[in-house]
């Protein structure tokens, strides 16, 4: 992660290692906080992917592969498209598709709301892992120019 | 329901000269105009939300993000034939501000909106869902199709800028 002749400067690293956590951190509160708060899966979800697309700018290509690469984008992206549809299917077992059969709770708090929060995280997990997946494959392509091997 | 048939052979004929052409401009062009014939597609079922953000993702996010990522290959022409591209911006200009002149008599003057069915929503969201968030209860619980049919946006996003950017079956 270190190599100081991928990515950018020392500055921007050291400043990187700093507040990556804490951007990761703010969108996981943002979706977990989506029903009590302004937010919500889609929002939080493009804050999460932002903060692995910092690592990826900061340190270059390699570092974020590390951690993340595009077989697990894809594997969160399916998983969290199937957590939605596999939660909105449960309800039919007592009424109809999307019903929210859990108890409401108390308002303000963070179990509230019956099914809304679990929706937001499998939001959250397609949101974040297709944006990042988006961002990969455009910065991957480089086109060969003309009578130039790949 | 016939103009969603023509949509949809008019998709279908989009996509596989998005993915069978050899230009990559020409390519991504495809894939827009596939995602407009969506767009209109989601209009004519009568889901104007997602028409929307059909039209922003897929035509806006997906072309625009190509085009500035990649552009090397792209060519991008701006000399010549001056005088009937000003002309043709003139006139779309023109265009657009006559519907939008006449759009916009229509609504309902700013600060009195109608409150037909959001009044429903304002007052039996936090009781019926217990969501605080009255934008969440009603994105997740009121109208949870339209997220479905968000997510799946998202998802033939991703799935049109992979088909785009393959490497497998390109010529070199």
């Amino acid at each position: 992660m270190d190599d100081p002749k991928k990515g950018m400067t020392l500055i921007v690293k050291t400043i990187t290692r700093l507040t990556v956590g804490l951007i990761l951190l703010f969108g996981i509160y943002i979706v977990s906080h989506g029903h009590v708060s302004p937010g919500g899966g889609f929002a939080g979800g493009v804050i999460i992917s932002l903060s692995f697309i910092h690592i990826m700018l900061a340190f270059g290509e390699e570092a974020a592969f590390k951690k993340v690469n595009q077989g697990i984008a894809s594997l969160f992206e399916s998983f969290g498209a199937i957590l939605f549809i596999t939660i909105a299917a449960i309800g039919m077992g007592s009424g109809y598709f999307f019903l929210n059969f859990l108890r409401k709770g108390e308002p303000f708090k963070l179990f509230s709301s019956g099914l809304i929060p679990l929706y937001n995280i499998a939001i959250s997990f397609k949101v974040a892992s297709g944006l990042f997946m988006i961002v990969i494959l455009l910065m991957l392509l480089k086109i060969p120019k003309k009578g130039e091997k790949q | 329901m016939l103009e969603l048939q023509i949509l949809l052979v008019f998709m279908i004929i989009g996509a596989l000269i998005a993915v069978k052409t050899k230009d990559l401009l020409s390519s991504v062009i495809a894939l827009g105009t596939v995602g407009l014939a969506l767009s209109l597609a989601f209009l004519v079922l009568k889901s104007p939300d997602l028409a929307i953000a059909q039209l922003v993702v897929e035509i806006l996010c997906v072309i625009i993000l190509i085009r500035a990522t990649i552009r090397k290959d792209l060519p991008f022409s701006t000399s010549g034939r001056w005088f009937v591209n000003t002309l043709i911006v003139l006139v779309f200009i023109g265009v657009f501000l006559t519907f939008g002149y006449f759009c916009m008599k229509d609504l309902p003057r700013f600060g009195e909106p109608e409150m037909r069915i959001a009044q429903t929503f304002l007052s039996m969201g936090l009781k019926e869902t217990g969501a605080t968030n009255l934008v969440t209860s009603v994105v997740l619980d009121y109208r949870a199709y339209d997220t479905l049919g968000e997510a799946t946006i998202l998802f033939t996003a991703v799935i049109a800028v992979l088909a785009v950017m393959r490497r497998v079956g390109r010529k070199k």
